[in-house]
């Protein structure tokens, strides 16, 4: 016995903590070496990271998994255009965090208020303490209101932004539902980088396609902060083709920035939006201002002066802080779109990286890819598509020749088929991410 | 071995070693990951359409993954995916899909006189290669419990000439269609769906 080293001691209690852990008896309370267990700390529960919890947990189940998160329900941003439209409920966007704790993730409702990265701790606004071998923020964005003069946190109890999913979709999809036939709805899109590229015009579709069965003479009107979007011509085809785009009675409009079409100011209360040259008086006004990464990533100091977090795009641990990785819409990676696909894949190269990183192995050879589907018009699916490897400059990049868009000859045949698949797109994430 | 030779091989070890060292090939699991989104986890949809690929033959999905990148295979979507995909990363992701579990599809709506009918037409005209009500893959893929829009796609494809069906298929595909016409065809698609 008293050959017994003290380091075979620590192995040896090391290795009779975790032996008991695995019989289902409590882990000794404040051991600090939690019998050897590794720690890992998720900070927010949406896309990015409820996949990175349940990738870590699915390849090494000896990982203690914290998934801290503020909001007992997610509701998806992708899709709540559906619901805008009448076309879906806002339950079938809501999802719940048992399918992580199945897996044998630690689900914590609470805010995480501060992120220590010399001490390894991640703190709430319940006042608890978690302790991390590695952290990961996936704070998703911040809307800056004060990229439009007038616009606020409370303003957008009327003029809502809705690029949150939840209660703001509600309260854009009743001021359409109590609007007069022949209204004016006004929607005010974001400048670049922003969350769901496409999302402004799907939304614009969505809207003009519940308004033409429902109020026939209402207009939907976009003033952009840009001269171009995402799918601009596969959505300019398919408004031509349901909405009369182009002609007089269009019943979508579009003002890119170089035609006045960038709003500077808005008056809540009138709901009108002011550009440099003129004012447009909305019966809907739907503000979606510029964004940066979530708050706790400022907070939390893993953010550049733009207000995006830069990372090593193999691990998407911080460039600025050590342990802590960042994924998702706050994460600046290389040329992905902020997009829910790109999150959930960026997640699972993030788990594999930890779990490589957490046995003192180098990261694995990465893999992303993006598949965005957005639905202009009833049986009009358009997709667009991309393969990512990390470049010899450490950017994540499009593989060459691969990905694209719908082509614009596409069939009704296929934009039809386009519909269903995004349809099994979403089934398929959503169960991917919180299943 | 003269200078030439030894110089020349030296040329291609260390082209070798520059290309596997410049981009190393993702293991299949990574890249079977980020399939999931579509194609479920592991493979296995959950539907409406995107068919389950968990549990196809490596054969069978290599060739559907070349028939989309090369030949144009009829897609949406998946000749644009497959173009970023090479001969090995093709070949990890088919390996990595063919270990996981087939799981049949759930709760979609099935006619269940159009199912029997369809066992029927099944056994005479495709159960030679589609073995065993099409649960069998011997590089067919597996048609048993399969997502039914996927299977009505499909069928709508090689009937449209869209896609291309081996010579023994097509001829019995005209028999079966000549016989049984369009509603042949859903009874098809209707029995391969019934399938556990």
């Amino acid at each position: 016995m008293s050959n017994i080293s003290r380091r075979n001691f620590v192995k040896l209690t090391g290795g009779i903590a975790a032996a008991t852990t695995a019989l289902g008896y409590t882990r000794i309370a404040g051991a600090s070496n939690h019998g050897g267990q590794k720690r890992v700390v998720i900070v927010g529960g949406g896309m990015g990271g409820a996949t990175t919890a349940k990738y870590i947990k699915m390849a090494d189940a000896s990982v203690e998994v914290t998934l801290i998160e503020a909001n007992e329900h997610y509701y998806t941003c992708f899709m709540s255009n559906e619901v805008l439209a009448g076309e879906r409920t806002m339950d079938s966007i809501k999802f719940g965090y048992s399918g992580l704790a199945g897996h044998g993730v630690k689900v914590v409702l609470d805010t995480v208020t501060a992120i220590d990265a010399a001490k390894h701790t991640v703190t709430t606004a319940g006042g608890q303490t978690f302790e991390y071998d590695r952290c990961v923020v996936a704070p998703g964005i911040e809307l800056k209101y004060d990229s439009v003069e007038g616009y606020s946190h409370e303003a957008a109890e009327s003029v809502p932004h809705a690029w949150k999913a939840g209660p703001q979709t509600e309260i854009l999809k009743q001021q359409l539902e109590a609007m007069k036939d022949g209204g004016l709805v006004v929607i005010s899109a974001p400048p670049n980088p922003f969350r769901c590229p496409p999302g402004p015009y799907e939304r614009a579709s969505l809207i003009a396609h519940y308004l033409k069965e429902h109020k026939p003479k209402s207009k939907v009107l976009i003033l952009d902060n840009k001269d171009k979007f995402s799918k601009k011509g596969l959505f300019e085809q398919a408004w031509t083709a349901m909405y009369g785009y182009g002609t007089e009675n269009s019943m979508i409009e579009w003002v890119p920035a170089s035609s006045d079409g960038k709003v500077l100011r808005i008056d809540a209360a009138t709901k009108t939006a002011y550009t440099e040259l003129s004012e447009h008086q909305a019966d809907v006004l739907n503000v979606i201002p510029a964004m940066k990464a979530g708050k706790i990533a400022t907070v939390a100091g893993l953010t550049d002066d733009k207000g995006w977090c830069p990372v090593d795009q193999k691990t998407f641990e911080s460039t600025i802080h050590k342990d802590i990785h960042v994924i998702g819409d706050a994460a600046i990676a290389g040329k992905m779109p902020k997009s829910g696909y790109a999150a959930n894949s960026q997640a699972k190269v993030c788990a594999a990286a930890i779990i490589a990183m957490l046995h003192g192995d180098a990261a694995p050879e990465p893999s992303y890819v993006n598949t965005c589907y957005s639905i202009p018009g009833k049986d009009w699916g358009i997709s667009v598509a991309a393969i990512y490897r990390l470049g010899a400059d450490g950017v994540i990049s499009p593989v060459e020749g691969s990905g694209g868009l719908t082509p614009m000859d596409a069939t009704a045949e296929m934009h039809a088929r386009e519909v269903k698949y995004a349809h099994s797109w979403f089934a398929n994430i959503t169960a991917d991410t919180f299943g | 071995m003269n200078y030439n030779k030894i110089l020349q091989s030296a040329l291609v070890i260390g082209g070798l070693a520059f290309a596997s060292g410049a981009s190393a090939t993702p293991s299949g699991e990574m890249l079977g990951n980020t399939c999931a989104g579509c194609h479920g986890t592991h493979g296995v949809s959950n539907g409406p359409a995107a068919p389950t690929i968990a549990g196809l033959s490596k054969a069978y999905l290599v060739n559907a993954m070349k028939a989309y990148r090369d030949e144009g295979r009829a897609a949406t979507i998946m000749g644009r995916i497959a173009k970023g995909y090479s001969d090995e990363e093709i070949d990890a992701m088919a390996t990595y899909f063919s270990a996981q579990k087939h799981v049949a599809a759930k709760g979609q709506f099935v006619d269940a006189g159009k199912a029997e009918a369809g066992a029927k037409i099944h056994k005479k005209f495709c159960e030679k290669c589609h073995e065993d009500g099409g649960k069998v893959d011997d590089e067919s893929s597996i048609l048993a419990g399969q997502w039914a829009p996927y299977l009505g796609y499909t069928f709508a494809d090689f009937a449209s000439g869209a896609r291309e069906m081996p010579k023994k298929m097509k001829k019995k595909m005209e028999e079966m269609t000549a016989k049984h016409g369009d509603a042949g065809v859903e009874e098809l698609v209707n029995f391969y769906a019934s399938q556990k």
